[in-house]
């Protein structure tokens, strides 16, 4: 049993975030040192720390979180080290439900509308998930319904983009296909957080469900676990959490791929003992990541989404060769 | 009748193919229970529903007097610990987190206790894995993989063990470890243990009661000199043998195929 350790890692993780916490708030185009912080806005510079980073940084812990957890509880269900809500459509289904609201104008209505079709969305891309890898745990037919997922999501988006009734919906709707925390406000904070804090919470309860799934379905059945609760449980966590994180979002995929990866050497290969390390660990990355971006040079800052895609994907495909040359 | 598990006209088909007809046995703790029978008999099933992962189609399996597939889940895992023919392990981790999955029903609200401890170690010494207790489970040979499956089992501390050919990929000797190990959770600590076997010679010298199951009929039910005799072997599997007296046992030769 590696509990030491699995504390530890938790709380050098939980130290990394505090540091990130406070690099994240000064750093940016604009540095904003601490004399802005406490100058209670004589400073122009506190307007943008307290405005604008802070929100900014609590949605990257929040969203993080949201994405690592996520990962590692969709990776203990399915006993595939490659499941990640970006990489296998729960993102895209997710994003296709908010699309969905800004096509048909229902977005506009209320502020609940978006973020709800976005969990609803997610929770539909999880069942189906679910539903098309079935009882097996082959890692070819579960990326092959994770393809389907994405693919059916992706023409579903396009489809929204090429009948989108004017430019302005074309522009919001390719801004949550992107996926970037920039100029976000305590408003979004206020409308992911409820459901990334119930949806992890329910997640972290199904690490012991997730440890005797190590046996396969029998062996789970057999030591008084209910496949049916845990695959409800586990739906809806992902659900709340990954919808309402692409709801303020849009989509950043792989952070939940990357960090159970990252952490099993330290942790263990336990599902359960995964789960909350993951949660601080994608936190962190996607925080870092934020950091990153805000400091690109370029005129236009580069997209959150683009930028964990674009290391993502070399990652994904690193993985791979590994998991090949052990199989080999 | 307390303390036994009961299946009383048990019939299950799979996919519109009946693999248990009109079962009926009796299941007693301090005996080791042998269900023998050629492939696609029915035994793996029979014992999934005797585990409660499987419902019947007719007939009931009761378990103390109650149905064993209405028991809540988490109370029948502590009455009985299963061993799938097939198991899978997902995750590469140590022996001792893999054989403490096993507790998994008897856990706390705080995690694993000092109890819980004290049961991954017995399990882990009788099954004579101590020098593997820290090393991943993918690093095991088979043999040794299926005692960690087997110590597995064991940590739970149930009163019913029910294992579906645990046997397979052991060497002669660990299996017969494995066998004098059943035996004795059997005749010393008062479980109940039914086992799957192929191995009829193993299944005549062990066992206290062995069911032979063809076509998912039970046709041999009694101690494996009444149940495994030359005609009643004919007819399940198809072979001619001969039963002969070794000097640890009786030994069952098959001599050749019968039509």
């Amino acid at each position: 049993m590696k509990t030491r350790s699995t504390w530890l890692v938790c709380g050098a993780l939980a130290a990394t975030l505090a540091l990130l916490f406070v690099v994240s708030l000064c750093a940016g185009r604009v540095w904003a040192p601490w004399s802005a912080w406490v100058s209670n806005g004589a400073d122009p510079r506190w307007a943008i720390v307290f405005g604008l980073r802070l929100p900014r940084t609590i949605l990257a812990l929040l969203v993080g979180g949201a994405l690592g957890l996520s990962g590692a509880a969709l990776q203990g269900y399915t006993r595939n080290p490659l499941a990640d809500p970006g990489a296998l459509g729960v993102s895209s289904a997710a994003a296709m439900g908010a699309v969905l609201t800004l096509y048909l104008g229902t977005a506009a209505q209320a502020s609940w509308i978006l973020p709800a079709a976005a969990m609803v969305g997610a929770g539909l891309g999880v069942a189906a998930l679910l539903a098309l890898a079935g009882v097996t745990s082959s890692i070819v037919t579960f990326i092959l319904a994770g393809f389907v997922v994405q693919t059916v999501c992706t023409a579903g988006i396009s489809l929204a983009l090429n009948l989108a009734p004017n430019p302005w919906a074309v522009d919001e709707i390719i801004s949550w296909v992107m996926g970037s925390l920039a100029d976000r406000s305590v408003e979004e904070v206020r409308i992911a957080a409820p459901g990334v804090v119930a949806g992890c919470l329910v997640l972290l309860t199904q690490g012991r469900a997730l440890d005797a799934l190590t046996l396969g379905e029998q062996g789970a059945q057999s030591l008084g676990v209910s496949l049916t609760r845990t695959r409800l449980l586990l739906a809806v966590g992902v659900a709340l959490a990954v919808g309402s994180s692409v709801a303020v979002t849009g989509v950043i995929g792989f952070v939940g791929l990357i960090v159970p990866h990252l952490l099993r050497p330290w942790v263990g290969s336990r599902p359960g003992a995964v789960l909350l390390p993951s949660l601080l660990g994608g936190a962190a990355l996607t925080l870092g990541a934020d950091i990153l971006v805000r400091l690109t040079p370029a005129a236009e800052e580069v997209k959150l989404g683009v930028a964990t895609a674009v290391l993502g994907g070399p990652f994904f495909l690193w993985m791979l060769m590994a998991m090949r040359r052990r199989l080999a | 009748m307390s303390d036994d598990l009961f299946a009383e006209t048990v019939s299950l088909s799979l996919g519109g193919r009946a693999v248990l007809n009109q079962v009926t046995a009796r299941f007693r703790k301090g005996e080791l229970m042998a269900i023998v029978g050629p492939n696609g008999a029915g035994k793996s099933s029979l014992l999934s529903c005797l585990a409660g992962l499987r419902r019947p189609d007719k007939g009931r399996i009761s378990l103390d007097g109650a149905v064993v597939a209405d028991i809540p889940a988490r109370s029948r895992a502590r009455a009985m610990a299963f061993l799938a023919q097939t198991p899978e392990i997902a995750w590469d981790v140590d022996v001792r987190t893999f054989v403490g999955l096993g507790r998994t029903p008897h856990l706390g609200a705080f995690g694993p206790s000092a109890e819980d401890a004290v049961a991954i170690d017995q399990a882990i010494a009788m099954t004579g894995l101590d020098d593997f207790a820290e090393r991943a489970i993918t690093r095991l040979s088979g043999g040794e993989r299926a005692r960690a499956l087997i110590a597995r089992a064991l940590a739970g501390q149930t009163d019913w063990l029910l294992a579906d050919e645990p046997l397979t990929g052991l060497d002669p000797g660990h299996a017969l470890d494995a066998v004098d190990l059943f035996r004795r959770l059997a005749h010393d600590e008062g479980k109940g243990v039914v086992v799957t076997l192929h191995d009829l010679t193993l299944a005549a010298r062990f066992a206290d009661r062995v069911l032979l199951l063809d076509r998912g009929c039970l046709v041999a039910d009694g101690p494996p000199g009444q149940a495994l005799t030359p005609q009643a072997l004919a007819m399940a599997y198809g072979v001619q043998t001969r039963t002969h007296v070794g000097a640890a046992g009786p030994l069952i030769e098959i001599l050749r195929r019968v039509d």
